[in-house]
């Protein structure tokens, strides 16, 4: 935390300079940003040996972006540094650089080069085939927040369609909170293990078509790199995280057709000559104007599948497992909005529930409630390590 | 968190007259359309523009909230398509750099992509919901997208004053499915062919919402603009007014700058 915070007061100040320096000499700075506090509150004590008894964590972010435009908007620079303050002894507080980096934009193509976040995929359950950026597993049970990742990246449009290419000079492992405390691991970490000679400098190449013909989005891609999963080697008081060098093609589809839209995402990866498949693919189907008012209610249903082996590759939580979902967005002017969802495995019987309700009040506020709730798991599926934290969180988010 | 953004919005192409010759009028005795595809000539050939604007929600006490957007259009080539447009959201503040891409169609759903900054995510979202409301406001979806010419049949019922000016008063009746209006009553001035008035019937006859069309600037000595839209919910007794600012025209947008693989590099 010492370090961070050192390079924070090291790093944050040098940026806000450089930005004001360019500021000055012409172009368009603009910042924005959002500070927000939070209560999470767990619903039971934690499983032994646990090292607080304690249920109640308050916390604060602080996630600023500044974004300054030049060459009539054809070079912007772009710095978000993103920082959690948690002072519960888990090991949440931390500091990311989600976005800093440079983009030019020419006539049918964009290069970056600095930390950005790329995001792939149609599906709602499991960001399958999302593969440039690690998840902060420091901030979401489920994994839809992430880190910065250094890359270059060249996009081409043309007619038929965009190709981005990547090269990914650094790699950024996943973060868990202390082991034996909230949402995380039982037993304590060892420093990380690579199959690659480089370790976390390996260079990580990727690409990617996407395009849309007519009512169908397609995107096919493919990774060669350091897999974002870590797979644990147990040993008998530790864990050894342990990345493998990989080999991911992956398939998105969306069919759009009225109120329904369907969805697949599938991967092949093969790493040391093994190889499985994995897909994710459903449907969300919006009722609009339900009880006479101009609320939309949503249905959402897609099933997972992975057909990896245990032994050989990360363990998932989606290896057979049924999402059900609703969402209803009352469309009010405060954009008042509800999340219902539930993971089922069909062969565990694990369940994850997560519901999430907000809405803004005045002009830069937003009020929000999460909760998770898991039940039934069973080891060695890995939602039996949080089966007793269960969990509400308030926050209050102020956007600037 | 798994997370999810309501396909809620549409696109805010105004209701200018300047939309699209769909069809060649076959019925010259069809006053109403021959009036429509009037207004609809006189409008073409901007190109691609460029505007900013506020919109302000009035609830029935007067309570305001505000909202500021910008939006980039392009004329489609011919008249079998439809224009496209970049809704570009600026305020409140946690919607700041929302992008909704829409690519309108004659009497198809228009194709609609989202764009959610926090998660850097592209969402296609289904755009058959006509009738639900825009951004909070008293806009349904159907009234902001592109007015094309062929969306409509027409009926032309005689000429009524308008506030200073006389009108034509042509009766719109949309051939899309799903729409919230059986009738549209327009009242175009019999000067220029603008839009000054439009009275919207709901699905059983009766009054719904009235749209007040004033402050017309005329750019580049041909293109009539109304920079200010106030649309009053008879049934709620709410107003959603839209006020512009200054329009650019001919700025030398493509297509390529309305691709779902462009929307990362907007800001």
């Amino acid at each position: 935390m010492r370090q961070t915070l050192a390079l924070l007061v090291a790093l944050l100040p040098a940026k806000i300079l450089l930005f004001l320096a360019l500021a000055a000499n012409g172009g368009e700075l603009t910042v924005s940003g959002s500070v927000s506090g939070e209560v999470r509150y767990f619903l039971q004590d934690p499983l032994p040996p646990a090292l607080s008894a304690r249920n109640i964590y308050p916390a604060f972010s602080f996630e600023p972006r500044l974004v300054y435009e030049t060459n009539s908007g054809n070079d912007s620079f772009v710095v978000s540094p993103f920082v959690r303050l948690d002072n519960n002894n888990i090991g949440r507080s931390h500091i990311d650089l989600r976005e800093a980096y440079w983009s030019h934009r020419g006539d049918g193509w964009s290069l970056t080069a600095g930390i950005n976040k790329v995001y792939w995929g149609v599906a709602e359950t499991n960001q399958l085939v999302d593969i440039i950026n690690q998840d902060d597993g420091l901030e979401e049970v489920f994994g839809n927040e992430k880190l910065g990742q250094p890359m270059a990246n060249l996009s081409v449009f043309s007619d038929w369609g965009t190709v981005d290419l990547f090269i990914l000079p650094v790699f950024r492992e996943l973060q868990f909170l202390t082991p034996g405390t909230r949402l995380t691991l039982p037993m304590p970490l060892n420093d990380a293990e690579f199959a690659s000679d480089r370790g976390k400098s390996n260079i990580d190449f990727a690409v990617r078509w996407s395009n849309s013909i007519g009512d169908w989005d397609i995107a096919m891609s493919h990774f060669n790199g350091t897999s974002r999963e870590p797979q644990f080697l147990l040993k008998p008081t530790s864990i050894t995280p342990f990345y493998d060098q990989i080999s991911q093609s992956g398939l998105e589809v969306q069919y759009t057709s009225s109120s329904w839209l369907w969805k697949l995402e599938t991967i092949i990866r093969s790493s040391k000559g093994e190889q499985f498949w994995a897909a994710v693919g459903g449907f969300e189907w919006t009722i609009s104007g339900i009880f006479s008012s101009g609320a939309d209610l949503g249905l959402l249903l897609e099933y997972n599948y992975d057909g990896r082996d245990p032994m050989l590759a990360p363990i998932s939580i989606y290896d057979d497992d049924l999402f059900l979902g609703t969402r209803l967005a009352l469309n009010d002017i405060d954009d008042s909005s509800l999340l219902v969802g539930a993971l089922l495995d069909r062969k565990t019987d694990a369940i994850a529930v997560f519901a999430e309700a907000s809405r803004r009040f005045g002009d830069d506020w937003i009020i929000g409630i999460e909760s998770g709730i898991f039940a039934n798991a069973k080891f060695p599926d890995p939602i039996a390590f949080v089966n007793n934290d269960d969990f509400v969180t308030i926050s209050l988010k102020r956007y600037f | 968190m798994i997370r999810f953004l309501s396909g809620a919005f549409t696109i805010l192409l105004m209701l200018s007259p300047q939309t699209l010759l769909s069809q060649s009028i076959t019925n010259s005795a069809n006053r109403g359309a021959e009036i429509a595809r009037e207004a609809d000539i006189r409008g073409q050939g901007w190109k691609s523009s460029r505007v900013s604007l506020t919109m302000i929600l009035q609830d029935r006490k007067g309570r305001t909230k505000e909202r500021k957007l910008n939006i980039s259009a392009l004329e489609a080539p011919d008249d079998r398509v439809g224009d496209k447009s970049l809704v570009v959201f600026d305020s409140p503040a946690d919607l700041r750099g929302t992008i909704l891409l829409s690519h309108a169609k004659i009497k198809e759903d228009d194709d609609q992509w989202l764009f959610l900054p926090a998660l850097k995510r592209v969402k296609r979202i289904s755009s058959s919901n006509k009738t639900g409301a825009f951004f909070g406001s008293e806009f349904s979806y159907e009234d902001i997208t592109a007015q094309e010419f062929g969306k409509y049949s027409y009926d032309f019922v005689g000429e009524k004053p308008c506030g200073e000016l006389m009108c034509f008063v042509v009766e719109r009746r949309p051939d899309y499915p799903n729409s919230g209006y059986s009738v549209l009553i327009t009242y175009y001035d019999t000067g220029e062919y603008r839009p000054q008035l439009i009275d919207y019937i709901d699905l059983k006859g009766r009054p719904f919402k009235q749209l007040v069309l004033s402050d017309y600037q005329k750019y580049e000595d041909k293109f009539w603009r109304a920079q200010t839209l106030t649309m009053k919910n008879m049934k709620t007794g709410k107003t959603s007014i839209l006020q512009y600012g200054s329009y650019e025209f001919d700025i030398g947008l493509t297509d390529r700058d309305f691709t779902r693989g462009n929307l990362k590099n907007i800001r």
